[in-house]
């Protein structure tokens, strides 16, 4: 059991991309973080460094008091499960959640009662004997999962665990992730580009962007509170709206940020037929297309001012200008074409500054 | 097959089965030859079936070998040429995979170009650098020895690519669980690498092991000694008699059996070998 804190940790390689640029933040013992952003973004670089796996160019990396900068992988004190499990093809499940422990010159009766114990948690008793190659995927991951947990490491390192897996194995085995993380309390670090994987899992939240911090938090605070207007999108799905006030006609009475970008969450926003009272927005909208995933309804609508103006150049995941997305519960729906108008209240409403990188607060 | 057209699915039996007797024949002659008398084969009045002499002959041919050209038992040749051939197979395969282990897994300077000029060597096979390797095998007094038959040749480019290649495809991520696992460099090559590697060393084994076995030019340099001689100079030897009757039956003999190794290579090892070249295990 240990925490782990990173002080201004860098990673720069010799081309001279800066992969990490100065990262800092500390996760206490038992604790679940979890590292989150989009592909490139530097998270498995850092978690990497963590493992001793990528070398460590300025700052200093500590777990349990210890800065293990020049310390091997074996020696930290750490184990990691693998985005492709990396599971030695040609040994028994029993041989590989007992390599590790041998290698270590444990005594025989020792490793049989850990790895007896793992199998037992994870469900592998009856599959000892088999190889990684006849196990399905999930079961694949649980003997990577077992291969964590009978070095009993001071820290779980995840590298995208899940990721192989079909949509609902994931689920099944991230609520299976969590509980044996409970269970153990064991420090660990997750890295994962699934905001939804992210929220659910973390008990401190980081946020990384090209190589930064942009927010550490709790999941929660993050969601309800994002600090920059990456954040905001990145965080939450569908994303949150995102306009522009500098040309737009929205006014927002006793704010004082005229060239603000205003965010909005789709469930934050509201079918109305009058006016909104006290400081919230009300959107103009002409619906363009309308998606209905069962118990609720996306609706995309266009706002009049920008129809057919400004041309479409949206990053990946974001919503083109002028878009606008409402979520609806799924009995509603209005005709494609319709004129409709959203609404939010005041203190749903979102500020940023005009480069998106600071949170106004009213 | 999806059509079954009668004569479809014969014309392919029939030129499958031209080529089996243009390939079969030779062998079978060789056999049948082997078991008549040279008197018999000399007077060209050999039989197509077998005759009762083939005991005798084998025996013969084994143990005393010719009465007249190299009075040596053929049994002392195939000992020999065994030798040399899993000394090569055996020597390619751990120099290669050491230095394909080196090449993929290891970072040190002039890395591709140490690779680079493995793969030149692949246009050197000994038939064009003869002369310098005899010199140098000569000089370090290795002439008329087995480790101067087989350690000039044990140097593989080809084994090298292919264990290179298939050292590519394995997983980083192995390695790292590896290192996380406390395994060094050389308990990885041997805990995982190894146990990885064994269907592609067998198909290897069974081309480099033939590749030995049928070395001649090399042998016939090197051994002047005639308890060394392997059995592929020995056929030629028996063959080549002057003022007398060739001994065609021990010479069929020695061609039957200098065919038996390669085969029982190949059909045990057959069902490795084919895994290791079309499927990795991973």
């Amino acid at each position: 059991m240990a925490n782990v804190a990173l002080r201004n940790v860098r990673k720069a390689y010799p081309n001279g991309f800066e992969a990490i640029k100065g990262v800092n933040f500390e996760v206490g013992d038992g604790q679940f973080c979890v590292l989150v952003g989009p592909s490139g973004c530097g998270k498995s670089t850092l978690l990497r460094m963590v493992a001793g796996l990528e070398t460590i160019t300025s700052g200093e990396i500590d777990i349990g008091g210890r800065v293990v900068n020049g310390i091997e992988p074996a020696d930290r004190d750490i184990a990691m499960v693998f985005q492709n499990y990396a599971l030695y093809p040609h040994m028994s499940v029993y041989n590989n959640m007992a390599y590790g422990l041998r290698n270590r010159g444990m005594p025989k009766d020792e490793i049989e009662t850990r790895v007896q114990e793992a199998a037992r948690i994870l469900e592998l008793s009856l599959l000892l004997d088999r190889k990684p190659g006849q196990l399905s995927g999930g079961q694949r991951q649980r003997v990577a999962m077992g291969r964590a947990i009978v070095r009993q490491p001071k820290v779980f390192l995840f590298d995208e665990p899940l990721s192989n897996l079909d949509a609902k194995l994931r689920i099944a085995m991230r609520v299976e992730i969590r509980r044996l993380q409970r269970r153990l309390a064991t420090t660990s670090i997750y890295v994962t580009h699934d905001q939804l994987e992210a929220m659910t899992l973390a008990d401190i939240l980081v946020v990384m962007n090209g190589g930064q911090v942009e927010q550490i938090g709790n999941p929660l605070d993050i969601y309800q509170k994002p600090a920059t207007t990456f954040v905001a999108a990145f965080i939450g799905a569908p994303p949150m709206n995102l306009i522009p006030l500098r040309d737009s006609n929205i006014h927002l009475p006793g704010r004082n940020a005229e060239a603000g970008i205003l965010g909005i969450r789709p469930e934050d926003l509201q079918m109305v037929n009058g006016s909104m009272p006290d400081g919230g927005v009300v959107l103009d909208l002409t619906v363009e297309a309308i998606e209905r995933v069962g118990a609720e309804t996306y609706v995309y609508g266009q706002r009049p001012q920008q129809q057919g103006g400004a041309a479409i150049s949206a990053k990946p995941g974001e919503l083109p200008p002028g878009e606008i997305l409402v979520r609806i519960p799924g009995q509603q729906g209005p005709a494609i074409g319709e004129k409709i108008r959203a609404a939010a209240v005041r203190d749903k409403l979102h500020l940023f500054s005009a480069d998106g990188r600071k949170r106004i607060e009213s | 097959m999806v059509e079954h057209r009668r004569f479809g699915n014969l014309l392919p039996h029939l030129v499958l089965f031209i080529g089996v007797v243009v390939v079969a024949f030779p062998v079978y002659l060789a056999i049948v030859a082997s078991t008549h008398t040279d008197t018999l084969i000399a007077n060209g009045q050999m039989p197509l079936y077998p005759g009762t002499h083939g005991l005798e002959t084998y025996w013969h041919t084994i143990v005393s070998g010719t009465g007249k050209t190299t009075r040596q038992p053929v049994g002392g040749m195939m000992i020999a040429s065994l030798v040399m051939a899993v000394g090569i197979a055996v020597g390619k395969i751990a120099i290669s995979i050491i230095s394909a282990y080196a090449i993929v897994f290891f970072s040190f300077p002039l890395r591709m170009t140490t690779f680079w000029i493995i793969f030149i060597t692949l246009m050197l096979p000994v038939e064009v650098r003869i002369f310098p390797t005899y010199k140098i095998t000569s000089d370090l007094g290795m002439l008329d020895s087995y480790s101067g038959l087989i350690l000039p040749l044990i140097a593989s480019a080809t084994a090298t690519l292919l264990f290179r290649q298939f050292f590519m495809t394995i997983p980083k991520e192995l390695v790292e669980a590896s290192k996380m696992d406390g395994a060094g460099p050389i308990r990885f090559f041997f805990d995982t690498l190894l146990p990885l590697s064994l269907t592609n060393i067998a198909a290897l084994f069974v081309i480099l092991f033939i590749y030995g076995w049928n070395q001649y030019l090399w042998p016939l340099l090197i051994t002047t000694r005639d308890d060394m001689q392997t059995i592929v100079i020995g056929i030629k030897k028996i063959i080549d008699v002057h003022d007398a009757l060739t001994e065609w039956s021990v010479a069929m003999a020695t061609a039957v059996l200098a065919m038996l190794p390669p085969v029982a290579v190949v059909v045990f090892m057959q069902r490795l070998f084919v895994k290791g070249l079309i499927e990795t295990e991973k």
